[in-house]
């Protein structure tokens, strides 16, 4: 078995997702090898080389990859994927844009958001908001695979010493440029990966109520997130949105502070370690999912936590 | 512009959906059928382009058993101009419904395909990507603003930790995001209307498309199920059952 991880990264820095779907890869087995494509991206191939288990890396400085343009990079993994028995990337939003789109050049029948591998062929996903856990097996020559981040441990970021060799290949369409991005900049770690995470719903009732909740994290080292309710109320943006539209959440710790607990936004937190609802409605469905659960009034529990805090 | 907006008939979002009791697949027998949230995005998506003056016509195609015509029907009340249907009985995974599509793209000639970034029975977020690749033509993917411009579409992008903008030139793919836009409803009068507006039916076979699936569904199964724990009386005795029972924090 050979397998292609596309890395996920800033050019500078390998994102953490790429860990993840590395310890996927390892699930499966075989040789495995990273593809690290992007402009200036040393820094970020040199973090793969280290990564635990990767037998090589591909790097490919270009232009046209800079800002991970799906339409130019699905063109190289194509090229460079058709060699392989496996191509997987994490189902970031990243990586759900690109594959499908390397997977139809390929034509492969990709595999989205796997939580669990059976065999080389064969894996479990989640399908119906998470309601339903259905094992599929690919007949298609190559595997094309995104992976649910959180439900596979992150390789060692440290430890490996892979050979680094550059490729050269450049796929530009022209049809498709990068115009600008707009990264909400934060000293919070990152929702996907948060140890321990606090979300809101529409109990807060507005957008400044979400203080609290920044304030409770920032004593906690939380991420914050949301309910799809809050965001579609407009409390906060969508990039905050967990559930089945939004992020996938596993944390050690999940606080639901005034939200119902609907099957979408269950389905984004389900698998957390220790679930805390904080709720006034003790008949939220929220409770039925909570390890622990508190019936109040969240503008008075949520500054008395933070204070005893 | 000639706009193409694809929808998809999906269990209703409401609906919970369990496995069948020997496993095989999801026990959808007799539950209420919806038009794909995120299709309802790009229909009025659509609509609003043409409000402006941006879309000429509106056509609405819809893959799957022959009731999806109800789907369609429902597309054609909110504004689009007419249907096509790709009636089949097997059901149709992303590539072939990427390959159906394409075949519609080639017949129809639009110059903005909108779809929804995922539907919410399958969870595979992937055909409006696939169609792209098949047929050379850039995406516009999780899509929360869309300007259309000389020759050109903007859109602007929902990804991990904010926003992103590109420009594509058109033909293009869209896939709608939550925040793209709200739809609206249908009134009485439209949907009276509707069922006159022409809506044609074709066939995979008919269109060239082998639509075999590729990735066999073994086996279906519930998830593990949480219990649900207990309730704490105040915030004393949720911190220390945090700190001294689970032991999450210190």
């Amino acid at each position: 078995m050979s397998i292609l991880v596309i890395a996920e990264h800033d050019n500078a820095n390998l994102k953490a997702a790429t860990l993840n779907t590395l310890a996927a890869s390892k699930a499966i087995g075989g040789d495995i090898e990273v593809l690290v494509a992007g402009n200036n991206c040393g820094g970020a191939a040199d973090e793969a080389a280290r990564a635990d288990g990767v037998n090589r890396v591909l790097a490919i400085e270009n232009d046209a990859y800079e800002h991970q343009l799906a339409e130019n990079l699905a063109l190289l993994i194509a090229e460079v994927g058709k060699n392989y028995t496996h191509i997987l990337a994490p189902a970031s939003t990243a990586g759900k844009n690109v594959l499908p789109r390397a997977a139809a050049l390929l034509d492969v029948q990709a595999i989205s958001d796997i939580v669990a591998v059976e065999s080389a062929d064969t894996f479990k996903r989640p399908i119906y908001a998470g309601n339903v856990i259905a094992t599929v097996q690919s007949g298609d020559p190559i595997k094309v695979i995104t992976v649910r981040t959180t439900a596979f441990d992150a390789v060692a970021s440290e430890g490996g010493s892979a050979t680094i060799e550059k490729l050269d290949s450049a796929h530009n369409t022209s049809k498709s440029t990068f115009v600008s991005e707009e990264l909400a900049k934060s000293n919070r770690p990152e929702l996907t990966s948060a140890k321990v995470v606090i979300s809101g719903g529409r109990g807060m009732q507005n957008g400044e109520n979400f203080e609290m909740l920044y304030k409770l994290a920032d004593k906690l080292g939380a991420a914050v997130g949301a309910s799809r309710a809050a965001v579609d109320a407009g409390f906060v943006p969508n990039d905050m949105q967990v559930g089945q539209t939004g992020k996938i959440v596993a944390p050690e710790l999940y606080i639901a502070v005034g939200i119902s607990g609907a099957i979408q936004h269950l389905a984004g937190m389900n698998d957390s370690k220790v679930i805390v609802a904080i709720n006034k409605d003790e008949e939220a469905p929220i409770f039925q999912v909570a390890d622990y659960g508190l019936v109040a009034d969240l503008f008075d529990a949520v500054p008395t936590l933070e204070g005893k805090l | 512009m000639k706009i193409l907006v694809a929808v998809k008939r999906v269990v209703d979002f409401n609906v919970k959906v369990r496995p069948k009791a020997d496993g095989t697949d999801v026990d959808i027998a007799n539950v209420k059928m919806s038009i794909n949230p995120f299709c309802e995005i790009a229909i009025e998506e659509a609509v609003q382009l043409k409000e402006k003056g941006v879309a000429t016509e509106i056509v609405a195609v819809s893959l799957g058993p022959k009731q999806a015509q109800e789907q369609i029907r429902t597309a054609l009340a909110l504004g689009a101009d007419r249907g096509i249907l790709v009636e089949t009985d097997i059901e149709l995974q992303p590539l072939a419904v990427a390959k159906c599509l394409k075949a519609v793209m080639e017949k129809e000639s639009p110059e903005l395909v909108i779809m929804g970034k995922q539907s919410i029975d399958g969870d595979n977020n992937q055909t409006g990507q696939m169609l792209g690749a098949l047929t050379g033509t850039p995406q516009g993917t999780f899509a929360s603003e869309v300007n259309i411009q000389e020759g050109k579409v903007k859109v602007t992008r929902e990804i991990d930790g904010g926003l992103q903008a590109v420009e594509l030139t058109l033909p293009a793919i869209v896939t709608t995001d939550l925040r793209l836009n709200e739809p609206r409803y249908a009134s009485l009068p439209n949907i009276m209307k509707a069922k006159k507006k022409p809506l044609e039916t074709t066939t995979a076979q008919e269109l060239g498309v082998d639509v075999a699936p590729r990735v066999t569904t073994l086996k279906v199964e519930s998830p593990a199920e949480r219990q649900a724990g207990v309730k704490v009386a105040d915030v004393n005795e949720l911190l220390d059952k945090l700190k001294n029972e689970a032991k999450v924090i210190l």
